[in-house]
């Protein structure tokens, strides 16, 4: 196997271990420390099935974004919506035989790509044009956005501008699941899209991306509205009436 | 009234978002807390010699201990939604006043101490090490803060900027720098048993104050009675509706419900605050120890239910956390709350808010108002941001919301709301809560008023609005005060129990138990 074969093999574990272990031990931090006081963002539901309800809005709906602000709703609707499709139809290249839905959506996991593209130059754009918005950004909320562009830019042009050896690409993927690495494919425009793809599967734990899995986490949505009918008391706030 | 040392904004009626203009407010401090008030509350009485690793040692110790700050701190993506909500903003456009920017303030820190990226790429991701000047800027903005809760609402993520506020000022307390006015009264509470610090005897003289002017008003003697054992209900309420003005209209409205109902009620010595300025601070242990003195004062007077006054931040606490702090509420397994719940009477809400009693006595029939009695007023309704963003009444989600609305409209003809996304949970602060009721921030208070007066603005121009309806200690002593800034009467400002007081329909002389058990307690 070539040296640059090798590079990616070892990235590629490398990048799916942090990936995989920096999220476990971030949820298992967040899942371990407790919510001492009841502070759910009211008006809230009163049962568990009413939280479930507004964490689904939130999480598929961006509800409360929706009411804040119209523009980054759109821009960051399409962005993370474009990218749930591509990242569904990129499970092809993870399954030897792809099942008949999963061809099915190909032509819209295709096309996706725009919508993603589209929703982040939009948030791209808000971020030089928009007075309070550029305050607060920092060199890092350009980068990820600008990885985001890349990753999405370089996947479309192997769908649509110059193909890439689609074959030799799952053989590589595969290879990577089966323990048993392949070459990959040397396709410049392939090797940049895996390498920034890598650098995201990274970075994902260690950065603001951790707002996925921190969503469901917050206890100002995660909460039922209940504390008149149930005491709620954590074990560290329950050692004070020892 | 002194004439103002800063621009106040000529109101237009609509609310726009300004242009940035960096370090408005950066000069504005809260006066400091001193040695004498910050010990009692168990603070450092000044800045400690190692204040930088002790605040980074209590910042870990907050992180461990509150799933909302740690997951604040690493889930904000900067997307801006929150960055045009806070009235603080909207009134002095200093960036520093955009929630996500006060968030950013102790996010910058957290990085550099406690997270992989800002330790070996603090300047890629804004990562900061703690220095005076920050910590100068987190006392300076995290007392520009009223923890309202409004950046909660638009937040994706649901981060509550209210949450960092008082993990921010519960640092600076823990190396010595504390806020004069809130720790300051937090200390009276724990010392004295209310806000103002009144004793026992002065607030005996202000009832039967009350007693004798609402009996020469009305002929009938309502009483105001205190520490009566085995009452049916006692009533916490924030101790300014003891002693100011209008909040005093608002207690003899209580009175005239429970007199009307025939509910045999108490006030109580011990108990004679409603508010607890240890959620301010963002003090667990604090305000453990001020809500105590109600679970106390339950015990001792064999109360079946408990009920408070208009205040908001107080039914924040009392609504959402006594059951944590004290086993005021229902549903307890542990030996702490169920005596205390046993005791109660569980066929009412405990805690349950004045509005819910009043509109619930209104609702069944047991008491009635003359509407008309209220019509020299045009009424509108401000809702008050923790009564809005972080409690209930009733059952239903939103009861917050329509219990108060319909309690106005159960005694008066003439309501108007202000305009839609200034109300419900959308409702601007009133710019004086949280712990900003001071005197050394009135520019901060006047200026993030200003969102709210643009709303009230277009009511009394359109609508004629005259009176400005409030179940909140706070809202009314902030817009005694700001009102006049923008030229309108602090005579507008009321609460909503007053309106009851001025309609409601007394039974006549000797009207029931009501009197004889006050007697028989030896309220004179």
């Amino acid at each position: 196997m070539s040296t640059l074969s090798l590079i990616y093999v070892v990235l590629f574990y490398a990048a799916t271990l942090l990936l995989v272990l920096g999220l476990i031990m971030k949820i298992a931090q967040y899942a371990r420390t407790p919510a001492p006081l009841k502070i759910p963002t009211t008006p809230a539901p009163t049962t568990n099935s009413g939280v479930a309800y507004r964490m689904a809005r939130e999480v598929v709906l961006f509800e409360s974004l929706f009411k804040s602000s119209k523009w980054t709703w759109i821009f960051g609707w399409l962005f993370h919506f474009g990218l749930f499709l591509v990242l569904v139809r990129h499970l092809r290249y993870f399954v030897a035989d792809v099942p008949g839905w999963l061809t099915a959506i190909q032509p819209f996991g295709k096309y996706a790509a725009f919508m993603m593209v589209a929703g982040l130059f939009g948030l791209l754009a808000r971020r030089f044009l928009v007075d309070r918005v550029r305050y607060i950004s920092t060199p890092s909320d350009y980068l990820h956005l600008l990885l985001l562009i890349g990753i999405g830019i370089s996947g479309a042009m192997m769908t649509f501008v110059a193909h890439t050896d689609i074959v030799a690409l799952k053989m590589f993927a595969l290879g990577l699941m089966r323990f048993a690495p392949q070459p990959v494919p040397e396709d410049p425009i392939l090797l940049a899209h895996l390498a920034m793809v890598a650098v995201l599967m990274i970075i994902f734990p260690i950065s603001k991306l951790l707002h996925a899995p921190g969503v469901f986490f917050s206890p100002t949505r995660n909460q039922a509205d209940n504390p008149r009918e149930r005491r709620h008391l954590a074990d560290w706030a329950a050692q004070l009436e020892k | 009234m002194a004439a103002p040392e800063f621009e106040v904004a000529k109101l237009t009626g609509e609310i726009n978002v300004p242009k940035l203009r960096e370090g408005a407010m950066a000069g504005i401090k809260a006066y400091i807390a001193n040695e004498k008030i910050q010990t009692p509350l168990g603070y450092p009485g000044e800045l400690v010699e190692d204040w930088h690793d002790r605040a980074i040692g209590k910042m870990g110790e907050l992180l461990k201990k509150y799933r909302s700050l740690q997951v604040f701190m690493d889930a904000c993506v900067h997307c801006g939604a929150c960055t045009d909500k806070c009235h603080y903003y909207l009134g002095t456009s200093d960036p520093k006043n955009m929630p996500v920017a006060r968030q950013e303030l102790m996010r910058q820190v957290y990085r550099r101490h406690f997270t992989f990226a800002g330790k070996y790429f603090p300047k890629l991701v804004g990562a900061k090490d703690l220095t005076k000047e920050i910590l100068d800027d987190w006392y300076s903005y995290y007392y520009q803060c009223s923890e309202c809760r409004r950046c909660s609402v638009y937040c994706p993520y649901g981060i509550d900027t209210a949450e960092i506020t008082m993990a921010g000022r519960e640092i600076l307390d823990s190396v010595g720098i504390g806020q004069k006015y809130s720790n300051e009264i937090l200390g009276k509470l724990h010392r004295i048993g209310n806000n103002l610090g009144l004793p026992g005897p002065a607030i005996i003289d202000t009832l039967e104050g009350l007693e004798e002017d609402v009996l020469e008003d009305t002929g009938i003697p309502v009483k105001f009675p205190l520490d009566v054992e085995g009452a049916e209900v006692m009533l916490v309420t924030p101790s300014a509706d003891f002693f100011s003005e209008p909040h005093v209209e608002s207690l003899i409205g209580y009175a005239k419900v429970f007199h009307a109902a025939g509910i045999n009620w108490t006030l109580s010595s011990k108990a004679s605050e409603a508010g607890n300025f240890g959620l301010f601070i963002g003090s667990y242990e604090n305000m453990r120890k001020a809500a105590l003195r109600i679970r106390d004062a339950a015990l001792d007077l064999g109360v079946k239910r408990i009920v408070v006054g208009e205040c908001g931040h107080a039914w924040r606490v009392a609504y959402s956390f006594w059951n944590t702090l004290t086993g005021v509420g229902d549903g307890a397994d542990d030996e702490f709350a169920k005596k205390l719940q046993a005791q109660l009477d569980h066929n009412y809400p405990q805690p349950a808010h004045i509005c819910e009693v009043t509109h619930d006595l209104f609702k069944r029939g047991v008491i009635r108002a003359d509407k008309s009695k209220n019509d020299h007023r045009v009424i509108t309704f401000h809702d008050s941001c923790n009564v809005s963003r972080a409690s209930r009444m009733g059952d239903t989600p939103g009861g917050q919301f329509t219990i108060p609305r319909e309690v106005i409209k159960m005694v008066a003809n003439n309501y108007q709301d202000m305009a839609p996304g200034t109300t419900h949970e959308a409702t601007f602060c009133c710019g004086g809560g949280g712990g900003l009721l001071t005197d050394d921030l009135m520019e901060v208070r006047v200026k993030g008023a200003q969102p709210r007066m643009e709303a009230f603005k277009d009511v009394v121009d359109n609508n004629k609005v005259n009176f400005l309806a409030l179940i909140c200690a706070i809202c009314k002593a902030q817009f005694t005060k700001v009102l006049p800034y923008y030229g309108y009467n602090m005579g507008m400002v009321g609460g909503v129990h007053q309106l009851v007081g001025t309609a409601i329909e007394l039974p006549g002389l000797g009207a029931g138990p009501v009197e004889e058990e006050a007697e028989a307690a030896g309220v004179e």
